[in-house]
């Protein structure tokens, strides 16, 4: 037997830090240092970032657990609900509710904007899909705490899944968005196309910014409490209630405003959807002074705006739209990824 | 010792927690102010030195027990290899991944076991064929039956860690390490997660086990690492002396032995300390 071979009793142990290390705990390491006897062995160090392929390839064998978490999550979302899924239509209903009510029949102001109620909820629905990712994706880490303390995989994976859910709730809402724009009377035409590919932007755009979101939520705690002033700024900036070129600001800011990321989807899907967008867009017809003028001071709800001239070219748009979804994807992903062996500490 | 290739190197490993808003100041408004003021300087980080300089190799086919008193660091040291928490000075190494099962290693708790099952396989990194293939034995492994339908938020803490358990074996993991989950299980999952340890090992793992069951540690490990204070005061093959020793040091009763095969005459667990 062989009891207290190496210690007398606890109170020696609770008095000195110098026990550790003697004897047997040091007896059966090699002579080596030890980096070297793990170098040779092919050991790396196991909170090491992998690099960036390996990273984005088992990122796509994930690609299953992606799809499967999100629409796992989507469902337990709406489990304690007693109408459960269907809130997921009605959630953008009553939205729209909300602002027909208000903007509709109570306030009946436009801004010099023909459609006011089409327009405005457009708006709010495209400005809602980029802001509910983000407010989720800045906490999916602490949600996810005890998936990442148990399993190893890619954490891009989450704020990925968490993206997908936004855009399963968006394209349900751009189902209901669509009812009301054709109830208000709009057009159904072929340019209700160009909506798809401004919304694949639109979702790139959100990975990129979600992924470097779900970052600072996950080590600043003080970040999740600023992000909704963040956003409500935002949304204030980027024309969802009026018209941006109809600010009373220098040219230079307002051309600002409209080549802000979140401006530009907005504008992209309106002009889509709504005919009268479209026609009303500065630069939509020939510059004609007197037309344009008129429209400047009375801000009349005609599509008179149409006759000034652009401040943004309005085929730029797309380029704008392309450029902010790519820069946002490289930039958010790598500054993710730079933090990934950091996601999931106490 | 199966083979004498070695899987997890810790090489002077140190560990330190700093814990925000500890101490000191009262966490009030009026104190953050000054905080940010500048007139009263972090005073609020504490550090705390979890592991101070732990060095041991662990081999293919080492089945290795952490024991020590609560706050020893043993947690801590299960986290570091698995990768979750920083090193501060020095480093470990491993040979392919880690996979910690711990006690409070909820997966999703909205979600019914089944999901559960499925995200922890997909997670793991298995295709979609590999889950369905799997998926009856976990359950079948786990014994939680009907409950799979239930969200794991319903689930018993033995129900949840069993299913935890059955997740992260169902896949022969390169490094399993065992952070008291099979205390809760009842007497027949442990035989069951006892005998599945085994076979990891031999398909050429290492697991690490933490327990304050000592008994647990001395059927199932190989080697003991005994912890305390953030350091190493024993680690060697003699599990069943540096058990003695332990419970010694703890002020304990000596376990009772038989002489000649070393094992238990009454099987005693002694009183966690």
């Amino acid at each position: 037997m062989t009891n207290d071979r190496r210690l007398s009793a606890p109170g020696r142990l609770a008095a000195g830090d110098d026990v550790a290390t003697t004897g047997l705990a040091t007896a059966d390491l090699p002579d080596e240092p030890l980096a070297e006897f793990a170098g040779r062995y092919g050991l790396r160090p196991s909170a090491e970032r992998p690099p960036i392929g390996r990273y984005l390839q088992s990122l796509w064998l994930r690609r299953h657990f992606i799809m499967a978490f999100a629409t796992a999550r989507n469902v337990a979302m709406y489990t304690e609900a007693r109408l459960g899924q269907l809130w997921q239509i009605l959630t953008p209903l009553l939205n729209a509710g909300v602002y027909f009510l208000i903007f509709g029949l109570l306030l009946k102001i436009n801004r010099g904007i023909p459609n006011y109620l089409a327009f405005l909820v457009t708006g709010v629905f495209v400005f809602n899909f980029s802001q509910r990712a983000f407010i989720s994706t800045s906490s999916v880490i602490t949600d996810s705490l005890p998936l990442i303390r148990a399993l190893r995989f890619p954490r891009a994976a989450l704020p990925l899944a968490y993206v997908i859910i936004e855009l399963q709730q968006m394209l349900l809402s751009m189902v209901v968005l669509a009812v009301i724009v054709l109830f208000t009377h709009e057009p159904l035409t072929w340019y209700w196309l160009l909506a798809i590919p401004a919304l694949l932007l639109q979702t790139i755009f959100n990975v990129g910014i979600g992924l470097a979101v779900a970052r600072l939520g996950s080590n600043i705690n003080d970040f999740s409490q600023l992000l909704p002033f963040l956003m409500r700024t935002w949304l204030y900036v980027s024309g969802v209630l009026f018209q941006i070129s109809t600010l009373d600001i220098k040219r230079e800011y307002v051309a600002l405003l409209q080549i802000n990321p979140a401006a530009i989807y907005i504008t992209l899907i309106r002009e889509a959807i709504l005919q009268t967008q479209r026609a009303s867009q500065p630069g939509a017809q020939p510059y004609n002074r007197v037309r344009c003028g008129i429209w400047q001071h009375l801000k009349a709800p005609t599509d008179w705006s149409a006759y000034c001239h652009p401040v943004t070219d309005p085929s730029h748009y797309w380029y704008y739209a392309i450029a902010w979804a790519v820069l946002a994807l490289i930039v958010g992903f790598f500054f993710f990824w730079r933090a990934e062996a950091k996601y999931g500490r106490g | 010792m199966v083979a004498d290739e070695p899987k997890v190197v810790v090489d002077d490993l140190h560990v330190v927690y700093r814990v925000f808003g500890a101490g000191g100041d009262k966490g009030t408004a009026a104190t953050a102010l000054l905080r940010i003021m500048g007139r009263k300087t972090r005073g609020s980080i504490r550090e705390v030195h979890a592991i101070r300089g732990v060095s041991f190799v662990a081999h293919r086919g080492d089945a290795v027990g952490v024991i020590g008193r609560n706050g020893s660091g043993k947690t801590t040291l299960l986290r570091a290899i698995a990768g979750l928490l920083p090193p501060e000075q020095g480093n470990v190494y491993t040979d392919g991944e880690a996979a910690l099962l711990g006690v409070n290693a909820a997966l999703l708790e909205d979600l019914t076991g089944e999901r559960n099952v499925v995200l922890g396989c997909l997670a793991m990194g298995m295709t979609k064929k590999e889950t369905r293939d799997k998926y009856p034995s976990i359950v079948d492994f786990s014994g939680v039956g009907d409950f799979v339908d239930l969200p794991m938020k319903t689930y018993s803490s033995g129900m949840g860690s069993r299913l935890r358990f059955a997740i992260a074996a169902s896949k022969s993991q390169d490094i399993l390490l065992v952070d008291e989950a099979l205390a809760t299980g009842d007497a027949e999952f442990r035989v069951k997660s006892h005998a599945r340890i085994n076979e990891l090992r031999k398909e050429a793992g290492t697991v690490f086990l933490v327990a304050h069951n000592l008994e647990e540690v001395e059927l199932t490990c190989n080697r003991v690492i005994w912890m305390e204070r953030g350091k190493i005061v024993t680690h060697g093959e003699d599990v069943v002396g540096i058990i003695d020793s332990y419970i010694a040091a703890s002020g304990g009763a000596p376990v009772e032995r038989d002489p000649v095969t070393g094992a238990r005459v009454h099987a005693r667990v002694p009183a966690k300390t």
